[in-house]
């Protein structure tokens, strides 16, 4: 990854907001004045099965849109570990869920960071937000923001009349920008 | 970027749509264009417009051919399977000089195919849309932002020359996002359709929307004419871009999402010391003759990359009377062609550019 440009692999089972967390990056991408995309998975797998998003933010145009060695790559789940992890670029990032991956990352030319996001969000009474706990640690560990623009950027896509959704958005941030890493 | 929104590919083109001053589409769902559909559907009655999701492709193509000659700007999309459908319709709204936009978010044929991302359609989209002689003018955008663009440019186009202009553009482009700012077009500027049937109030001759001639004098005549407009058309509306071509030994030919693939393999190359760059043909019809017998005098090598197994590519050797190799780079079936892939094609290219040194 580089200052000027920063590709994503975000990736995890249907109905774990891997496509929402996608396009927080690319709300936020908006914010900084950077060049955008977005490209959702929107296959057989959307359907039930994996899905995955590719977002790149950049200081110049953008090619491809695809995302095939990332710079950053989100994991909510085993077989998108074992599918993507081969192909994060060297001095890369993971980020996984370690409640739902029960094995550790291969890689060692990497930065991995294991969140139990998923058992924090039930423990927390917010069960459908492991992804927002993920995306606060990574947003934190990559620098792309601070947590007063990170909190902005959700507020313009959680609408204000959900208000006990964008609360809880909003909390879920926050733990994710203040979890520490276990040894 | 202040002005910039976050929208699907295909929402721009509706939203282009509608700046246009579209006010009438008639569609039918389809994987992976319906957001177009979807986006026209919660618009268009708060706009005094009608949304139909009709019985059929082919009952949807028949309604549009209804609104454009009662003078109203009318759109349908589909995507391939559904897009074939349409073929009849497009041809008799070619019979009767009707201005309509229709949009084919392309997947992988032939059949039912698939629902992932093809320019398979490149040959019934530029040469055998249906029966009859005709062409539509195509669209190719490769941004969020040129779908909006082209949409509303579509409009403007069809009007002008009284034709079918199709976006041609693929399931990649329809799913993604990217910031677009909309306050790029103001609001489309309505053109006098006298020949519209918009009721006579007992003031006029009835007008005549139709493209029956059974007297083959009449008929050719027609034909004729409306070539006449065709020529006009190729000589003023032709749009490309060009990327790195000034120096360029080698050209890659590529479209829509492929161009953008293309950039990044481009980039790569000219960072190995390739003088490598892009011609990206904007309209597919008329096809960006001239541009490309210009860069055939200098480049030496040409590579037509495309989502599909070539058809583009007979149409670079036509533009350069095939005075210089044209390499294939395909993928199809819903596979997108990596920055690797082609990079390997221009690397070989350059083989043979050292070769003709």
């Amino acid at each position: 990854m580089s200052a000027s440009s920063c590709r994503i692999l975000l990736s995890g089972f249907g109905g774990q907001g891997i496509l929402f967390a996608g396009k927080f990056i690319a709300t936020l991408g908006l914010a900084l004045e950077r060049e955008v995309s977005w490209l959702p998975s929107y296959g057989p797998e959307m359907r039930g099965g994996t899905a995955n998003c590719s977002v790149i933010l950049d200081t110049k145009r953008i090619g491809s849109p695809i995302v095939t060695t990332p710079d950053i790559l989100v994991c909510m789940n085993l077989p998108s570990l074992d599918k993507f992890e081969p192909d994060i670029e060297r001095n890369g990032l993971l980020f996984y869920d370690s409640s739902l991956v029960n094995r550790k990352p291969r890689r060692e030319d990497i930065g991995a960071h294991g969140i139990p996001a998923t058992q924090i969000a039930n423990n927390r009474q917010m069960p459908t937000l492991a992804n927002v706990i993920v995306l606060g640690k990574l947003l934190r560990e990559t620098n792309l923001c601070d947590e007063t623009t990170a909190a902005t950027v959700m507020m313009t896509i959680v609408p204000e009349r959900k208000k006990t959704l964008l609360e809880a958005n909003l909390a879920a941030l926050t733990i994710g920008f203040h979890y520490e890493d276990t040894a | 970027m202040a002005n910039k929104v976050l929208m699907k590919g295909n929402e721009a083109i509706a939203e282009g749509a509608i700046l246009a001053g579209c006010r009438h589409y008639f569609g039918y769902p389809i994987t992976p264009q319906t957001e177009i559909a979807a986006y026209m559907a919660k618009k268009l009655p708060k706009i005094q417009g009608t949304f139909l999701q009709a019985e059929s492709e082919v009952a949807a193509i028949n309604m549009v051919i209804g609104a454009a000659a009662a003078g109203k700007r009318a759109m349908t999309s589909s995507s391939s399977p559904g897009f074939s459908l349409k073929s009849e319709g497009l041809s008799y709204l070619a019979g009767c000089d009707l201005p309509a936009v229709v949009v084919n978010v392309q997947r992988g044929g032939p059949g039912l195919g698939g629902i992932q991302p093809s320019q398979a359609d490149y040959y019934h989209a530029t040469k055998s849309t249906g029966h009859g002689d005709f062409h539509m003018l195509v669209l190719a955008p490769n941004s969020v932002q040129e779908m909006l663009d082209c949409a509303f440019d579509a409009f403007d186009l069809a009007d002008k020359y009284r034709l079918t202009v199709a976006i041609l553009s693929d399931g990649t482009l329809g799913q993604m996002m990217e910031p677009v700012d909309t306050a790029t077009k103001e609001s489309g500027h309505a053109i006098e359709k006298p020949w519209a049937l918009t009721g006579t109030q007992g003031k006029r001759l009835p007008n005549l929307v139709n493209s029956l001639y059974l007297m083959p004098e009449e008929l050719e005549a027609t034909v004729i004419e409306r070539y006449k407009r065709y020529a006009l058309l190729s000589e003023k509306e032709v749009r490309c871009e060009e990327y790195f071509t000034k120096d360029a030994d080698i050209v890659v030919v590529a479209y829509g999402i492929t161009s953008r693939v293309a950039q990044n393999a481009i980039d790569i190359a000219r960072k190995e010391g390739i003088k490598a760059g892009l011609l990206r043909p904007i309209t597919l019809w008329p096809f960006p003759v001239k541009q490309l017998m210009d860069l055939a005098q200098k480049a030496s090598v040409f590579i037509a990359a495309e989502l599909s197994m070539g058809q583009m590519a007979g149409d670079v050797e036509l533009a350069i009377r095939c005075q210089k190799p044209v390499l294939r780079c395909n993928r199809t079936g819903g596979m997108i062609i990596t920055p690797e892939e082609l990079l390997q094609k221009i690397r070989e290219a350059t083989t043979l550019h050292e070769q003709t040194e």
